[in-house]
C-alpha cells in the first residue's frame, strides 16, 4: 500500500467515526471524494501551512459541495489544522464541526458553502483578487456534478475564462448520482465536458480514485486559461452497500450494516467508541 | 444620487487600490471615467448578478473592498442566497449598491420598482443599510462605508434628486439628522421622498403645526435614541417611505417603540400598501397614487394632531 493509499483509508475511517460520533453524515458524498482530497493535501499540490492557515500566499481548496465535509475535516486534522479528537464532536452541541464548513471557524476550511452552487463564485472572486495582485496562489473548487444543475454555476462557467483565470482549478466529482436518483434519470449530465469545453474550460477525465492519475493530472499546469477536471467516482465508495445508491446520500447503517462497515474499513468497535 | 456615489468612488479608488467597482453590465457612460482612470479597479461581470456577489465575497476575503452596484431588485433578490450566505454569514465587507430604489423607473413598471429591497436586507444579520435622501448625503455615506468593516447595502435612486443639505453635512452611522425642528409631531423619511416631506414640513408650520422632520438614513443600525426622543416629545410619529409598508423604515421604527415598551404614541407607517403597481408615469405621479405625496403627508400630520387635540 502506498503512502497515499494508506492516508486515503485513514481518511475514510476518520469520515465514518465522525459520522458514528455525530450521529449522522453525509458518508455517500464524502467516501465519493476521498481520493481527491488525499491527493491535494498530501501530494505537495496544494501549498499550505496548517501553523498559519491564513496565509495570504496559500493555496486555497473550497469545498463547494459542502455537504462533503466530513472528508475536508479528516483531511484537515490529517494535515495538522487541529487535533484530530476534535473531529469527534461532530455535530455536537458546542462543538466548531458542522455538517457544513464555515470559514473563520474550523482553520483551513476557506468557505461557508452548504447551499450548493456558492463555492464557485466566491473561488473566482479569490482567484481575481490573485491575478489583480499578481500573487501566484492557486484556487481549487470542488463541485459536485448534481450541483452543476445550478444556474449560478453557469454564470462562473462563462465568467472564468473571460478573465483567463489560470490560477483557477475546478473538479467536478461526477459520481453520478444526486440526492434521489441517477442523474441521467433526472437532469442528464453526460455530454458534462463538451458542456465545459464550449465555455471555454481546459477540460480533462481522470478516475477520481486512481491517486497516480490525480496526481498526474491535478498536479499539470493551466495553460493561460482555467481548467476543469471531471472526476468519475464512486458515490459511496469503500464500502460495497453503499457504492452507487442514492439512499446513501444521507443515511447511518443499521446492526447488520455496521459489521459490514467494520470489516471493510478495517475498524473495531472499540475503535469507533473512542 | 448615482453620480454622487460615482465622484465619491473615484476619490475613494485614486487613493486606495483595494477599492474595486463591480457591475453588472448596468450603468453605461456614467461609469466612463472610473474605468478609463481605474481600469484594473473595474470589473463588469455581465448580467450575472449571482456570480458578480460571491465573487464579490471572494475579493473580500482576500482585503479588497468590493462596491458591488447593479439595479436594486437585481442586486437584492437575485442575488439573495449569495448575499445572506456568502456576504453575510461570512462577514465579508462587500458594499452592495443598488440603483432604481423605489419608484425611480416609474414608468419600467413593477419588475423594476424596487419597493422590498429594504425589507430584504433589514432582516440578515450582519448587514447594515443606508439610504441616502439627496446626492451629497449618496457622497459621504459611500464615503463612510468603504471604512466600516461590515457589509452594507446602500439604497440609491438615479439622478436629479433634489439636494437639501449644505457642505457641512456629514453622514454618521446609526444616527438621525434633523432636517426641521418641532414639538407638535415627529415624521421619519427616508430616501428622496424626503424632499416631499420637507415641503409638507413646511406647509404644515404655515398651519400652526411644528412638526420634527428626521432624515433617518441610516435604516440598521438605526438610531434608538432619537426615535424615542420624539416618541417623549413629540407624542406622535409618521414614517415616510418610498418602499413597502412591510419590513422597511416604519417597522424598524416600530420595532424600537415596541422593544422600549413606549405606550400612549401614535404611529402611522406612509409606504406602499402590500401591493404591486402597475401604472405608468412619473415617480411623482407613482407617490400620488400610493398616496404617498406631498398631500398626502400633509393629510396624515393633520389627521394626528386633530385627534390628539
Amino acid at each position: 500500500m502506498s503512502k497515499l493509499q494508506k492516508i486515503a483509508k485513514e481518511i475514510r475511517a476518520m469520515i465514518f467515526k465522525s459520522a458514528y460520533k455525530g450521529g449522522g453524515g453525509h458518508l455517500g458524498a464524502s467516501f465519493s471524494v476521498v481520493e481527491i482530497l488525499t491527493t491535494l493535501y498530501f501530494s505537495d499540490l496544494l501549498k499550505y501551512k496548517s501553523s498559519n492557515p491564513y496565509s495570504k500566499s496559500r493555496d486555497r481548496f473550497i469545498l463547494s459541495k459542502g455537504h462533503a465535509v466530513l472528508t475536508l475535516y479528516a483531511a484537515l486534522a490529517k494535515a495538522g489544522f487541529f487535533p484530530e479528537k476534535d473531529l469527534y464532536t461532530f455535530c455536537q452541541p458546542g462543538s466548531k464541526f458542522g455538517g457544513h464548513p464555515k470559514m473563520y471557524e474550523v482553520p483551513g476550511v476557506e468557505a461557508s458553502t452548504g447551499a450548493l452552487g456558492h463555492g464557485l463564485g466566491f473561488g473566482i472572486g479569490v482567484a481575481l483578487a490573485g491575478q489583480l495582485r499578481k500573487q501566484d496562489y492557486k484556487v481549487f473548487v470542488l463541485l459536485g456534478d448534481g450541483e452543476c444543475q445550478e444556474g449560478s454555476i453557469w454564470e462562473g462557467a462563462l465568467f472564468a475564462p473571460e478573465k483567463k483565470l489560470d490560477n483557477l482549478v475546478v473538479i467536478v466529482d461526477h459520481n453520478k448520482l444526486q440526492a434521489m436518483d441517477r442523474l441521467d434519470n433526472i437532469i442528464n449530465m453526460d455530454s458534462m465536458s463538451k458542456k465545459w469545453e464550449s465555455f471555454g474550460w481546459d477540460v480533462e477525465e481522470v478516475d477520481g480514485h486512481d491517486l497516480e492519475q490525480l496526481q498526474d493530472v491535478l498536479g499539470r499546469k493551466n495553460k493561460n486559461r482555467p481548467r476543469l477536471i471531471i472526476a468519475h467516482t464512486i458515490k459511496g465508495k469503500g464500502l460495497s452497500f453503499m457504492e452507487n445508491t442514492p439512499i446513501w446520500h444521507y443515511r447511518m447503517p443499521n446492526d447488520e450494516e455496521m459489521k459490514m462497515v467494520l470489516k471493510e474499513l478495517d475498524l473495531t468497535k472499540q475503535e469507533l467508541e473512542v | 444620487m448615482r453620480n454622487a456615489y460615482i465622484k465619491a468612488l473615484y476619490e475613494l479608488a485614486e487613493d486606495d487600490k483595494n477599492i474595486l467597482s463591480l457591475v453588472a453590465d448596468n450603468g453605461a457612460i456614467v461609469f466612463d471615467k472610473f474605468r478609463e482612470s481605474f481600469a484594473d479597479q473595474f470589473i463588469n461581470f455581465g448580467i450575472s448578478e449571482a456570480n458578480m456577489i460571491a465573487a464579490s465575497a471572494g475579493l473580500a476575503s482576500c482585503g479588497f473592498i468590493p462596491f458591488t452596484y447593479t439595479i436594486s431588485n437585481f442586486l437584492t433578490m437575485r442575488g439573495f442566497e449569495q448575499i445572506r450566505n456568502d456576504v453575510c454569514i461570512q462577514n465579508q465587507h462587500v458594499k452592495l449598491v443598488g440603483v432604481g430604489g423605489g419608484f425611480k423607473y416609474s414608468v419600467l413598471g413593477p419588475t423594476h420598482h424596487g419597493t422590498e429591497d429594504i425589507a430584504l436586507m433589514r432582516v440578515l444579520p450582519n448587514m447594515k443599510i443606508a439610504v441616502p435622501a439627496t446626492p451629497l448625503e449618496a457622497f459621504h455615506i459611500t464615503k463612510v462605508v468603504a471604512y466600516d468593516e461590515s457589509p452594507w447595502y446602500i439604497r440609491l435612486e438615479g439622478t436629479k434628486e433634489k439636494e437639501l443639505f449644505d457642505e457641512s453635512y456629514r453622514f454618521e452611522v446609526g444616527k438621525g439628522t434633523i432636517v426641521t425642528e418641532g414639538n407638535d409631531l415627529t415624521i421619519i423619511s427616508v430616501g428622496s421622498i424626503t424632499y416631499e416631506v420637507h415641503e409638507a414640513v413646511q406647509t404644515l408650520k404655515e398651519k400652526g403645526i411644528q412638526v420634527r422632520h428626521i432624515n433617518m438614513s441610516s435604516v440598521k443600525p438605526i438610531d434608538k435614541d432619537l426615535i424615542l426622543d420624539s416618541a417623549k416629545n413629540t407624542g406622535g410619529i409618521i414614517t415616510v417611505e418610498e418602499h413597502s409598508i412591510i419590513g422597511g423604515l416604519g417597522d424598524a421604527v416600530a420595532d424600537v417603540l415596541i422593544e422600549n415598551d413606549v405606550q400612549n404614541i401614535q404611529l402611522k407607517k406612509m409606504g406602499i400598501k402590500n401591493r404591486f403597481v402597475s401604472d405608468y408615469g412619473t415617480q411623482e405621479y407613482l407617490r400620488s397614487i400610493e398616496g404617498i405625496a406631498k398631500e398626502n403627508i400633509i393629510t396624515e400630520a393633520e389627521n394626528i394632531c386633530k385627534c390628539r387635540k
